[in-house]
């Protein structure tokens, strides 16, 4: 048996958080089970989608036991793709109000 | 030389890269095996942003309205009326692979070459359980007369972006089934005995990666 060979954690936490990923999965589809619309649902959504992806990466892919230097390489070209969102958000708003404007007849 | 490493670890997160850079060594103090698969996985990931931020956009833009999902997804099991329930299923099957992956990893490192076995196998089931119900949809969608150019539900774009992302994604999954099976044949016939197993993290990170870009597919496309 090696002693210090990759990421070795107790089998209870793995357990803990996959019975917390299947939680937050059963809330998900609740709120569309419930047909809970508008602000409460965007917002539900965001908030169990952010809750899983941060347990996955955190415990299941020991992101939180990695030095720092692997997470800011990890995490700085992803944070990079906010800049992407937000000009694709603009741009489909200006598409598609240019489209109400000159479909409309 | 321990003080050295005690001071290291005691340092901050800056203090740390700052050395990791600087000092005359690996940057990365891991197997080159687990950094390349991180450097694959940040590619992998600008690859599905860049669907889903091109899902966003069409959908942003268009003006007929987008086909309800949740009535796109749903099914009639033994008379109930269910909204999204078939993807509801595929989560909990993915989820569930993630786990088993998880207590593979586990076991690889604690050298019990059965279990190890087991459990990876038990992954690549359920992973090919996904892709059999990805199959179930698709055919179902096609049926109803889903195309990549066109619906009978609403915007065209819809058949377009669910075949393109879906695609995707189900291709990744039946990808690291094929690789989870190599993987855990070779754990099983004692491949890694000396070389140790980081190999079997290293199909970990590939795996839940899987399962977190579905995280993201769900919520965006088929709750949204």
């Amino acid at each position: 048996m090696s002693v210090n060979e990759g990421q070795q954690h107790p089998l209870s936490m793995y357990l803990k958080v996959w019975i917390l990923l299947f939680v937050l999965s059963t809330f998900s589809y609740l709120v569309d089970f419930f047909q809970f619309q508008g602000f409460l649902r965007w917002t539900l959504i965001l908030v169990f989608m952010f809750l899983k992806a941060g347990l996955i990466l955190s415990i299941f892919m020991h992101i939180a036991w990695e030095r720092s230097t692997l997470v800011m390489a990890l995490g700085l070209p992803t944070i990079a793709l906010m800049f992407l969102i937000t000009l694709m958000m603009i741009e489909g708003d200006t598409t598609n109000l240019s489209r109400g404007v000159f479909f409309s007849g | 030389m321990a003080s050295d490493k005690d001071l290291l670890d005691s340092s901050t997160a800056w203090q740390k890269i700052n050395s990791d850079w600087a000092a005359d060594k690996e940057t990365f103090g891991m197997p080159w095996g687990k950094l390349m698969m991180w450097v694959f996985l940040v590619s992998d990931t600008f690859i599905f942003s860049v669907f889903l931020i091109g899902y966003m956009n069409v959908r942003l833009s268009i003006t007929e309205p987008w086909p309800n999902t949740s009535e796109v997804f749903s099914l009639t099991i033994a008379g109930h009326h269910l909204p999204l329930i078939l993807i509801a299923i595929m989560t909990f099957v993915l989820i569930t692979s993630s786990g088993t992956m998880a207590l593979a990893v586990n076991a690889a490192y604690q050298r019990n070459r059965a279990l190890t076995f087991k459990l990876m196998l038990a992954t690549a089931l359920l992973g090919a359980s996904f892709v059999g119900m990805q199959v179930f949809e698709w055919t179902k969608l096609i049926m109803e007369g889903v195309r990549p150019w066109g619906n009978p539900m609403g915007a065209a774009q819809f058949g377009s972006t669910f075949f393109m992302i879906t695609g995707f994604h189900g291709l990744h999954v039946s990808a690291g089934v094929i690789y989870l099976l190599v993987v855990a044949n070779r754990v099983r016939r004692g491949y890694y005995e000396s070389k140790g197993y980081h190999i079997v993290e290293i199909v970990g990170l590939y795996w839940h990666f899987v399962d977190l870009v579905w995280v993201f597919i769900f919520a965006f496309f088929y709750l949204w």
